[in-house]
């Protein structure tokens, strides 16, 4: 969707991006990430030409962007910065309709347009539309920022660390919002960060910069469990394979198909299923699947008895679809090695534990 | 809190009635000694020369406003370096000189009545709209205009859409003060044969009558007064409600 081919930009003598080669496919987010003055930025204003390339080739959509009127480019392309910039003597509506206005579309169905994606990041249309921006808190401001630039429905996002400004427990919600809105709209979104944690969030291919040059294109995981050099590893932290855990899945590390016992079943059944698998705790389970339960490999052997009477109430379960981050939290909380995983309706499906969570991440250094 | 709030509230009404006292112990002076009758003598001048006034106020500061906030813009915006900096040192120049100094110098090109009369007041007008015009547009804030450019807006329309709109209210408050000095110039413009309440000002010093000064003197500051609440309920209502500090 957007290729950069061996694109350079020399500010005075001072070279800001030196020969860079990008490929971002299409509905793909792509993070721009690197401390300050690496050149991300400039990079991705080069691609709306609100910086014009000393040399090499811009294409977004496969065309040329130096051969496409800069204006109408810039209309075809969203783009959202981290001031913002609603302005303020227009209400929301009239804001969220720029470009739409600029295109001469039709003032009904964009106000409506209006309306509908003001809806989807959680502000109601009806208390914001006729609003004017200074009576909007930042967080709000910039739910109408990203709006804004959607509206004429662009197939192509640029932002420039649109939540840098925002404070960090406000900055979680937009970013979900964005990625709920992001899952829905498929758009191929650039995105400065200088934020690792949210780089790993929001992206599926994270570009790394360092003095106007691309040290590595890749995406979350193998930056974070393969850094190209030292300072890649620096910037993305001694904590890196911690920060992998935000991108697993509970499902990713569970053991499937896992035994299990039901209440009317004896203590011996418990026993022996434990024994075969060599395990020394098995989740006792409801008539329909649900985890009701556990019962210790001591509690069972050679006791006579139904599980039904002797089982442990379980500390905790987990969804299947939380991230091993939380898996490991509640493990960390609750003392435990094990976790057992539910699905969205509480259907028992397999249990993670410490052990398979760091083979899973292991996974990844034995193949190479 | 409420108790504060009475207080201030009746603070508020003592000062108003001392401003009526005051204002009705004026009038009973004005009636006693002589004056009211002396200007009302002179009321069919003040009208006439009030209309002449209001003409010169009129034609000069559409004249400023005109060449001021165009002049205003391109100072601003100006891609050429030094240009905006020549231009207002200048203007700044400009303003240094003497109003009575414009005029004659008007006078000494142009001769003597109207024609030079609107030069002179246009000029002293000029400077506060341009210099607000200038301020206003610089101080919208660069964020604003960089989202304007990101979504493709071109130079006129970030100009039409996001700029003026923005420093509106400052470039009307220096619409309103350039009327305001302007009403309250025009009196000079009689000696260079302008017309207007000047005549009545400055033949009452003549004349040592200070009913005849009093009739242009008080009709010019009352025109001053309208003319800057009429420009300031034209600022309450142009400028966009979210731009506007007073609303």
């Amino acid at each position: 969707m957007i290729r950069l081919e061996h694109v350079t930009k020399i500010f005075a003598g001072i070279t800001a991006v030196d020969a860079v080669d990008l490929e971002v496919g299409a509905g793909e987010v792509c993070v721009l990430l690197g401390p300050s003055g690496c050149g991300k930025t400039t990079t991705m204003k080069m691609i709306n030409r609100l910086i014009e390339p000393t040399s090499g080739k811009i294409f977004v959509d496969g065309r040329d962007t130096a051969a496409v009127d800069e204006v109408t480019l810039r209309r075809s392309i969203g783009y959202v910065i981290q001031q913002i910039g609603l302005f303020p003597n227009k209400t929301v509506e009239d804001n969220i309709c720029v470009v739409p206005d600029l295109l001469g579309h039709d003032r009904r169905q964009s106000r409506k347009r209006a309306a509908e994606l003001l809806d989807m990041v959680n502000l109601d249309p009806g208390i914001f539309l006729k609003r004017y921006p200074k009576e909007l808190s930042g967080g709000q401001q910039q739910r109408v920022g990203v709006v804004r630039a959607l509206a004429a429905d662009p197939p192509v996002l640029l932002m420039d660390e649109p939540f840098g400004a925002i404070d960090p427990i406000n900055r979680e919600v937009i970013q979900d919002e964005f990625m709920k809105l992001q899952a829905a709209l498929k758009k191929t979104v650039v995105f400065v960060s200088h934020d690792i944690d949210e780089a790993v969030k929001m992206a599926s291919r994270v570009a790394i910069f360092r003095a106007g040059r691309l040290i590595q294109y890749d995406t979350p995981d193998n930056i974070l469990a393969h850094p190209i050099d030292s300072f890649v590893a620096d910037f993305v932290g001694s904590d890196r394979t911690l920060k992998r855990l935000r991108l697993l899945r509970v499902a990713d590390a569970m053991v499937g198909d896992p035994p299990v016992v039901r209440a009317e079943d004896t203590l011996d059944t418990a026993a022996r299923l434990m024994a075969e698998r060599g395990h020394v705790s098995i989740v006792m389970v409801g008539p329909r699947g649900r985890a009701r339960g556990f019962v210790r490999l001591d509690a069972a052997q050679g006791r006579p008895g139904m599980v039904g009477e002797n089982h442990e109430k379980l500390p905790c379960i987990i969804n299947i679809r939380d991230d091993l981050r939380t898996a490991v939290s509640q493990m960390f909380m609750h003392d435990l090695t094990w976790l057992a995983c539910v699905d969205d309706d509480g259907f028992y499906r397999g249990y993670v534990t410490q052990r398979g969570i760091t083979h899973l991440l292991g996974a990844t250094y034995r193949d190479r | 809190m409420t108790a504060s709030v009475a207080e201030a509230g009746a603070g508020h009404r003592t000062w108003r009635g001392i401003v009526l006292l005051a204002v009705f112990g004026l009038g009973i002076w004005a009636q006693v000694s002589g004056i009211v009758p002396a200007i009302l003598r002179y009321r069919e001048d003040i009208v006439y020369l009030a209309r002449q006034h209001m003409t010169l106020v009129a034609m000069s500061g559409s004249i400023a406003i005109v060449i001021g906030i165009p002049l205003g813009i391109l100072i601003a915006r100006s891609r050429i370096p030094f240009l905006g900096p020549a231009i207002g040192q200048v203007i700044n120049l400009g303003t240094t000189i003497p109003t009575l100094a414009i005029l004659a110098l008007a006078m000494t090109v142009l001769g003597l009545g109207t024609p030079s009369a609107v030069f002179g007041l246009a000029v002293l007008t000029l400077l506060p709209i341009m210099l607000n015009t200038v301020a206003g547009l610089k101080s919208v804030p660069a964020p604003l205009i960089e989202a304007a450019r990101g979504m493709g807006m071109t130079r006129a329309q970030i100009l039409v859409k996001v700029e003026l709109p923005n420093a509106m209210f400052v470039i009307l408050a220096g619409i309103r003060t350039a009327l305001a000095i302007n009403v309250g110039t025009v009196p000079l413009a009689f000696l260079i044969g302008g017309g207007g309440l000047g005549e009545l000002i400055f033949t009452g010093i003549d004349l040592m009558e200070p009913g005849l000064l009093l009739a242009g003197a008080i009709p010019t500051a009352l025109l001053a007064v309208l003319v800057d609440i009429a420009v300031g309920q034209l600022q309450y209502w142009l400028v966009p409600r979210g731009v506007n500090p007073l609303r």
